[in-house]
């Protein structure tokens, strides 16, 4: 039979070369981002002279955890817009857009605000890990409510989803509000640190607590690919197939919460990343869950470790908040996914 | 086979489909037919498992609803009405999924997408395909998953929903001709149609719905009587042969020329 109408085939790079790609173009601009800064000490002078207390302080206890702080944090926005855009079965869906994020943020206030009213005991035993485990709870919370609205009447809508997004997010910004109105002073200067959206200030220990549970998200995610192709073709059709569509929704809802929590906690508000990376990743390489999320985590976390180094230098010494940054790429780009959407295709 | 006793389904408080006992063999296309809401989609959606509601369906006498997704995917495919692919998947990767869930050979999936007649649009995004292609394209992924008719473990099953609501009249003769050579070869086929004359041309067995119940059950020359189908559509329907004069368009006429094409 002949092919009719000026149909297009789709035109995918090997899967293979773009991950390879982007595998060195993350170690480049990690490269970059170590040899960077206010302080002319390159990672490998280390080989040819004795580097100085402070030289070594700067590369070993605030280049490096800074470094791998921002690429898991951009390696598990970007897989959480993945997972969040299989599950709704829509390249628009972000956790920043649709109140995750603002959930998970609700979460880590309430950690900063109300954790000195918990028992000493909890205090001790949560310790650090207080900001990423309430906003875990509070972006899972978040997407679990979201789900269920978007899908009340048997179909994921859209509609729905996007405004219901908005509504929860608005709602979690006045909690947090309320919550920072009752904060006192000591409280206030570390809610106006955490909320720039900034890597600025990331130590090892900082790194040792969110680290575990951005990895716990990413290593969780690939088991959830075949499932999410399946996903594409709408619930009824993905179960006919054999998936566990229960497990996998769960599975999904889990991760992004995991993810975006830790992130939130980490690092404030930084949106986008989570649509852009995905979103030029589907052009490149095609839909199929099982590439795009590898190569996703390596395009969220090269971008995030470039935006923090444009951010570290292009004011220097001062520092922009990488959330705007992200904000001034991502926003074009959603526009431009917005109006070159097919119509009838459930977007 | 397929076995089903007082099966019910309540949508929003209304009972559509009412104490409904189905069966199918294999080796046979078995057709529901039925006016508009008439619960055929309904009864179709319950024997999937889609649904949930009183009685039970039996595939060789084990309960569907017990099975778990992985293994029934294994024996029987499911083709609904209009399914819609969230992202631009081409169609050999959304063919892909359906053999993969089958546990099928990488093979199979061009071999499924020329049965349809799509060879031509393999890597096209599914999106781009037209409404009657994606049917068509579609059912490609559910041969994929199901293709052979009987395995080690029984007959297989497609259940299909208005497979040929989308075609014009050659591709529905294809499309009946697939659903024929499964039957034919061992495996079970259960389809909801519209069209009254494919499947008197077609079915082995049709069950006539009304109201959410079973009005008839049989052969075609049992149930398509004059009374039957009145009855059932609520309008006077007088069953024809063809005659000899005039313009006269039907499927039965088609020869086998057509059927060799693809």
């Amino acid at each position: 039979m002949a092919a009719t109408g000026p149909m297009r085939r789709a035109h995918r790079l090997p899967v293979a070369m773009v991950v390879t790609g982007l595998a060195i173009l993350l170690l480049g601009v990690a490269l970059a981002s170590l040899s960077l800064g206010a302080s002319g000490v390159l990672p490998w002078d280390g080989w040819r002279r004795m580097l100085t207390p402070a030289e070594t302080a700067i590369l070993y206890n605030i280049r490096l955890p800074r470094l791998i702080l921002g690429g898991l944090v951009g390696a598990g926005l970007a897989v959480s817009g993945v997972l969040m855009q299989g599950l709704f079965r829509n390249p628009l869906a972000d956790p920043a857009l649709i109140g995750v994020s603002a959930g998970a943020g609700l979460g880590a206030v309430t950690a900063i605000v109300l954790g000195g009213l918990m028992p000493v005991t909890v205090q001790a035993l949560a310790g650090m890990y207080m900001a990423p485990l309430f906003a875990f709870c509070g972006g899972g919370a978040t997407t679990l409510i979201l789900y269920r609205l978007a899908s009340l009447r048997g179909h994921t809508s859209v509609t729905t989803m996007l405004l219901a997004g908005i509504v929860l997010g608005a709602l979690a910004n006045a909690i947090m509000g309320i919550l920072i109105f009752i904060a006192d002073d000591r409280q206030l200067r570390d809610l106006t640190f955490w909320g720039l959206g900034s890597l600025a200030g990331t130590n090892w220990a900082k790194l040792m607590a969110a680290a575990p549970i951005l990895i716990l998200g990413l290593a969780a995610a690939p088991f959830l690919a075949r499932g999410l192709n399946a996903l594409a073709m709408g619930e009824p059709a993905a179960r006919h197939m054999g998936t566990p569509v229960e497990t996998i929704k769960r599975g999904a809802i889990f991760a992004v919460a995991a993810m975006t929590g830790a992130a939130v906690a980490v690092s404030g508000g930084i949106g986008f990343v989570g649509i852009v990376a995905p979103h030029v990743l589907r052009l490149a390489i095609g839909p199929d869950h099982r590439a795009l999320i590898p190569a996703s985590a390596l395009f969220g976390a090269a971008l995030l470790i470039t935006a923090d180094t444009v951010a570290r230098l292009i004011v220097a010494p001062a520092e922009l908040p990488i959330g705007i940054l992200m904000a001034l790429i991502g926003a074009p780009v959603f526009l431009w996914l917005l109006l070159a959407r097919r119509p009838g295709t459930g977007m | 086979m397929i076995r089903a006793q007082g099966l019910g389904a309540v949508l929003a408080g209304i009972d559509v489909l009412r104490a409904v006992d189905f069966h199918a063999n294999p080796g046979q296309i078995t057709v529901i037919v039925g006016p508009n809401g008439s619960g055929k989609t309904t009864l179709l959606r319950r024997l999937t498992g889609d649904l949930q509601g009183p009685g039970r369906v039996l595939l060789d006498d084990a309960p569907i609803g017990a099975m778990p997704p992985r293994r029934l995917a294994l024996r029987r495919a499911v083709l609904q009405q209009a399914t819609q692919v969230g992202f631009p998947f081409t169609l050999r990767e959304v063919v892909r999924m359906g053999q993969e869930a089958g546990g099928q050979a990488p093979g199979i999936v061009a071999a499924a997408i020329a049965e349809v007649g799509l060879s031509a649009m393999i890597d096209r995004p599914f999106q781009d395909l037209s409404g009657g292609e994606q049917a068509r394209g579609h059912l490609a992924r559910v041969r994929a998953q199901i293709w052979n008719p009987v395995t080690s473990g029984g007959a297989c099953w497609l259940f299909v929903d208005e497979p040929v609501a989308a075609l014009d009249i050659g591709h529905q003769i294809q499309v009946m001709d697939l659903l024929r050579r499964f039957a034919d070869a061992g495996g079970g086929v259960v389809a909801v149609m519209h069209d009254l004359n494919l499947t008197a041309m077609h079915a082995d067995r049709m069950v006539l719905m009304a109201q959410g119940a079973v009005l008839a059950t049989g052969t075609p020359a049992q149930v398509m009587t004059d009374g039957h189908l009145s009855a059932a559509y609520r309008a006077p329907i007088r069953i024809n042969r063809a005659p000899d004069t005039g313009v006269w368009l039907l499927p039965q006429m088609a020869g086998d020329p057509i059927k060799g094409q693809n």
